[in-house]
């Protein structure tokens, strides 16, 4: 079981496809995706990687999620999820994932919140048919009808489709086609609709109804050049540099690895 | 710039590389070859018929023809940049004064007629 990603739905647009066929796509921005924290077998009884996505403040971000954050050395993230990996599937520590991850014609399933409706009557919320527009019906065309029997239950059943908060809920879409992604602008196209509103933070899977392809990056696919880019940093600050680099030279050997298997797909 | 944005003009300079749309408003006769994909073979079935309405919204952009097919009207929207629309051939430039001909619907024969754009050559001088 590999990791996920975490996105942001940007919008909608289409797609020119083969044959000249439009496939209507939405767009997710996946912003520095890093592994903020590692679960393990032996200190909490499961494996899983917790990412981190986006940037956040230093001022805005508490103490203790400065804390937890400088753990992994990385910087402040807006949004954390965990992800539930099997234990040959780990991510190291402050690795970042890429789009590339998920492979162009595989199947996601995507999990975001839905638009809010409010409090929605039953024919929104419950595609109830209402009453008639005439023939008697009086205020009450919009209306739920009947509710139950009579005296005997003499209750209404718990679970009876009536009016209510409708949407700002959590919503999986399985099965959804990847239709190209991009390292570099950070984007994954996803042919259809996508649940939620345009800003709105999506959680993309490899799709668990079907069987995963054969040339997925496994554990997960990582940013090459990011190796040279830290150490700079490393010598650029002062103190801490002694400290970092140990811990950096790790993650390089798992990029340099993780690219040349794919190399050889 | 917007993302969106970006990756639609990013697809049309894409589709454009390889492909050339002349000039052509509402009102022009044109002639349209769309590719047809008849099992595994491909071929290119020519759509002839007056530009009744442009929509111009970026990879969005659409034009609809109007021909008169065996005394039966037909109306076909095609997307300005689908790959599908292999050539466009303007066959004769028209004068009308409305962006959306419609009223074309409700007439034909004698009362259909569009009358040539006889500037056209001049404006292309004085541009030129």
């Amino acid at each position: 079981m590999r990791t996920g990603l975490i996105g942001k739905k940007v919008g909608m647009t289409r797609v020119f496809g083969e044959g000249g066929r439009h496939i209507p796509v939405t767009v997710i921005k996946v912003e520095e995706c890093q592994v903020v924290a590692q679960r393990t077998n032996d200190r909490d009884g499961y494996t899983a990687v917790q990412l981190g996505v986006g940037s956040a403040k230093a001022k805005n971000t508490s103490k203790a999620m400065r804390g937890h954050f400088a753990k992994a050395k990385v910087e402040p993230k807006r949004k954390l999820v965990e992800f539930r990996v099997s234990e040959d599937a780990m991510v190291p520590l402050g690795a970042e994932i890429v789009t590339s991850h998920f492979i162009d014609g595989q199947k996601v399933d995507l999990t975001g919140t839905s638009k809010g409706k409010g409090f929605a009557g039953a024919m929104k919320r419950h595609n109830f048919g209402g009453m008639r527009a005439t023939h008697g019906v009086s205020i009450s065309h919009r209306a739920h009808g009947s509710t139950g029997q009579c005296q005997d239950p003499g209750k209404v059943f718990k679970g009876k489709k009536m009016a209510g908060h409708m949407g700002d809920e959590q919503v999986t879409i399985q099965n959804l086609e990847i239709v190209s992604t991009d390292d570099d602008a950070g984007l994954i196209l996803v042919k259809g609709a996508v649940p939620g509103a345009k800003e709105n933070w999506v959680i993309i899977q490899d799709a668990v109804k079907k069987a995963l392809p054969k040339d997925l990056p496994m554990p997960a696919a990582l940013r090459a050049e990011e190796a040279p880019v830290e150490e700079e940093k490393v010598e650029a600050a002062s103190e801490e540099a002694v400290v970092e680099e140990t811990v950096e030279a790790e993650a390089p050997v798992a990029d340099a690895e993780d690219s040349s298997k794919e190399n050889k797909e | 710039m917007n993302i969106i944005e970006k990756l639609e003009q990013d697809h049309v300079a894409k589709v454009m590389a390889d492909k050339q749309i002349p000039d052509f408003r509402p009102g022009d006769t044109l002639k349209i070859d769309v590719r047809v994909v008849e099992g595994k073979r491909e071929r290119i079935q020519a759509f002839e018929g007056v530009c009744i309405a442009r929509a111009s919204k970026g990879l969005n952009s659409n034009f609809t023809i109007r021909k008169l097919s065996y005394g039966e009207g037909v109306e076909r929207v095609f997307p300005l940049y689908s790959p599908n629309v292999d050539k466009i051939t303007v066959l004769r430039h028209g004068r009308v004064r409305r962006a959306k001909l419609y009223y074309l619907r409700g007439l034909t024969g004698k009362a259909a007629r569009i009358t040539e754009r006889k500037d056209f050559h001049l404006k292309a001088k004085k541009a030129g």
